[in-house]
């Protein structure tokens, strides 16, 4: 830990401004450092550079037009926004999903789990120092998944494949097949990331006693997700809340224990092998031919005047969708709860008091995506 | 250590295995037909006319309101001893690719399966010197349908996918 210089002069604060522009930010991200020497004394977050107002959008939008500007929003975990704003719908209209719609769904949003955690691994990696190697690594695995994704949907990140009611079409004939072989790479992947820093000496002194959060502060400051996770508190929205078939699969939440930037990165590679679990167990129990759509479908989709309240776990924690409708065929109100908007509120408490090296760490350790963030 | 030599052996290890890499612009890698780059009209081989009545379903759809269409009557049409059954065909139409966002709603929403996602690499190497430039007009998008460059894949919602 940071060891108090003995001054024997008053020595002036510097303010540092780091981003918008700085590759460390993840994005369009600015935060003032109050600098003593080489100690953050404080901490100030800019967001806002990515606002593109997606939320207002929607509301001139109907229901299905409204999913592509879901995507927008979290564009490395598509799929799982999607999944919230369609299931939404779903609630204020009363639309069954066939059975078979929802192991897609579920496969879907779990591999975009793995992708969007190997995302983080590889620009962890930049963070903490070890350049280039785990984030080209990272790319093995992601490729293997994006390609998926792309015979699935046609697009490689803004997917726009869920509908309300269930999905836009069918997926490929040979798509277990094609999961389980982008499973072999990914899992492949997950290995190489834990033998190449889990245990390496240099990433675990880089990492263990940085950017700690107690777990009473951490539910103050309304975190969720695996940086949640990592202070002990099992806090997971598939396991308290089970949707799509969560009640049907058996697996673990990874729960750490001190809450620092080594159990958060930990957490995360543990969470990518259950969820190699449950797609495999998915892939088991998905029935191979069935209705993806329900029968009768309007042309325009109406939804009963009301409000729901959607969360689902996304990569990042809980991404929900609180919609309010007055009827008709769009929205009157759509918020979006983004789960990085809050972990990235707990920053100033994880880095004050760190080096400026580790307050980037930090950073680095919430996995902010910052489209997320602004919306 | 002990973890420094296994991460080391992780990163030696790599050396055996196959190369992952695609030199992208040497290879084009074969995309699926699904895959979606930006909206093209599809050509009535039959008639010889394209399938577009100009009925502006699609550009009421459109979320980013980024299509135009104009309609007209068809000088084709069997009324006036032509040999199609269209009444109204599509007279001018323009696609600002600067602004479609891919979403396939205008492909769901036309009656007359006339507008597919482009699928070939032709659609996403469209860089441009000038945003101007990526306001495609009727000609252009029908070029590609017509010289049979496409694997016209047209989805309907729920349907099967093979
Ligand atoms: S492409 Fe289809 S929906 Fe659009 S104007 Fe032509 S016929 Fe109508
Ligand atoms: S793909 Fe979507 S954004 Fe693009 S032209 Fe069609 S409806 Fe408009």
């Amino acid at each position: 830990m940071v060891t108090e210089p003995a001054y024997e002069f008053e020595t002036q604060d510097i303010l540092l401004n780091v981003g918008p522009q700085h590759p460390s930010t993840h994005g369009v991200f600015r935060m003032v450092l109050s600098v003593d020497g080489e100690v953050v004394r404080d901490l100030v977050p800019h967001i806002g550079y990515l606002h593109r107002g997606a939320e207002k959008l929607c509301e001139t939008m109907d229901y299905r037009q409204g999913i592509g500007f879901m995507d927008r929003t979290e564009y490395l975990a598509a799929f799982n926004a999607e999944l919230s704003y369609v299931m939404a719908v779903e609630a204020l209209t009363d639309i069954e999903v066939p059975e078979r719609a929802q192991w897609i769904r579920m496969i879907l949003c779990e591999l975009n789990r793995l992708s969007s955690h190997f995302m983080f691994m590889g620009a962890f990696g930049i963070d903490v120092g070890v350049f280039a190697t785990p984030f080209i690594y990272a790319w093995i695995g992601r490729e293997a998944l994006i390609d998926l994704f792309e015979e699935v949907s046609g697009d490689r990140m803004m997917f726009a494949y869920f509908r309300p009611g269930g999905l836009a079409w069918d997926v490929p004939r040979n798509f277990k097949q094609r999961v389980n072989e982008a499973l072999v790479v990914a899992e492949q992947g997950i290995k190489d990331f834990d033998t190449m820093l889990t245990e390496n000496e240099i990433f675990v002194a880089r990492t263990t006693g940085v950017g700690k959060i107690s777990a009473a502060e951490a539910i103050d400051w309304g975190m969720s997700g695996p940086s949640i996770r990592a202070s002990g508190v099992p806090l997971d929205v598939r396991r308290d809340e089970p949707y799509l078939m969560y009640d049907q699969v058996e697996w673990d939440v990874i729960v750490g224990e001190n809450g620092d930037v080594y159990d958060r990165y930990y957490c995360r590679l543990l969470e990518m092998r259950e969820s190699v679990k449950i797609i495999r167990q998915c892939l088991e129990k998905m029935p191979d031919t069935g209705p993806i759509m329900p029968e009768k479908m309007p042309r325009m989709l109406r939804t009963a005047p009301g409000e729901v309240y959607v969360r689902t776990e996304a990569p990042r924690g809980e991404y929900g969708v609180y919609l309010v409708s007055k009827g008709g065929n769009r929205p009157h109100r759509l918020k979006v709860r983004s789960a990085c908007l809050a972990n990235l509120q707990a920053l100033r408490d994880m880095s004050v008091g760190q080096y400026v090296a580790d307050a980037i760490v930090v950073l680095g350790s919430i996995d902010i995506v910052l489209s997320e963030v602004d919306r | 250590m002990k973890g420094i030599a296994r991460s080391m052996l992780t990163t030696l290890s790599t050396f055996a295995r196959k190369p992952v890499t695609r030199n992208y612009p040497d290879y084009h890698r074969p995309l699926p037909r699904t895959d979606r780059a930006f909206p093209l009209l599809l050509w009535d081989h039959e008639i010889d006319e394209p399938f577009c009545t100009g009925c502006h379903a699609c550009e009421r759809a459109c979320p980013v309101e980024c299509m135009t269409v104009l309609m007209k009557d068809n000088p084709n049409h069997k009324s006036v001893g032509g040999t199609s059954s269209r009444r109204k065909i599509i007279d001018k139409f323009w696609v600002d690719y600067a602004r479609c966002m891919r979403c396939n709603i205008c492909v769901e929403v036309c009656n007359f399966d006339a507008i597919a996602m482009n699928n070939t690499w032709t659609g996403h190497e469209m860089s441009v010197y000038d945003r101007k430039d990526l306001v495609v007009d009727l000609e252009q998008l029908l070029t590609q349908s017509r010289a049979k460059e496409i694997d016209e894949w047209v989805p309907i919602i729920g349907q099967t996918n093979d």
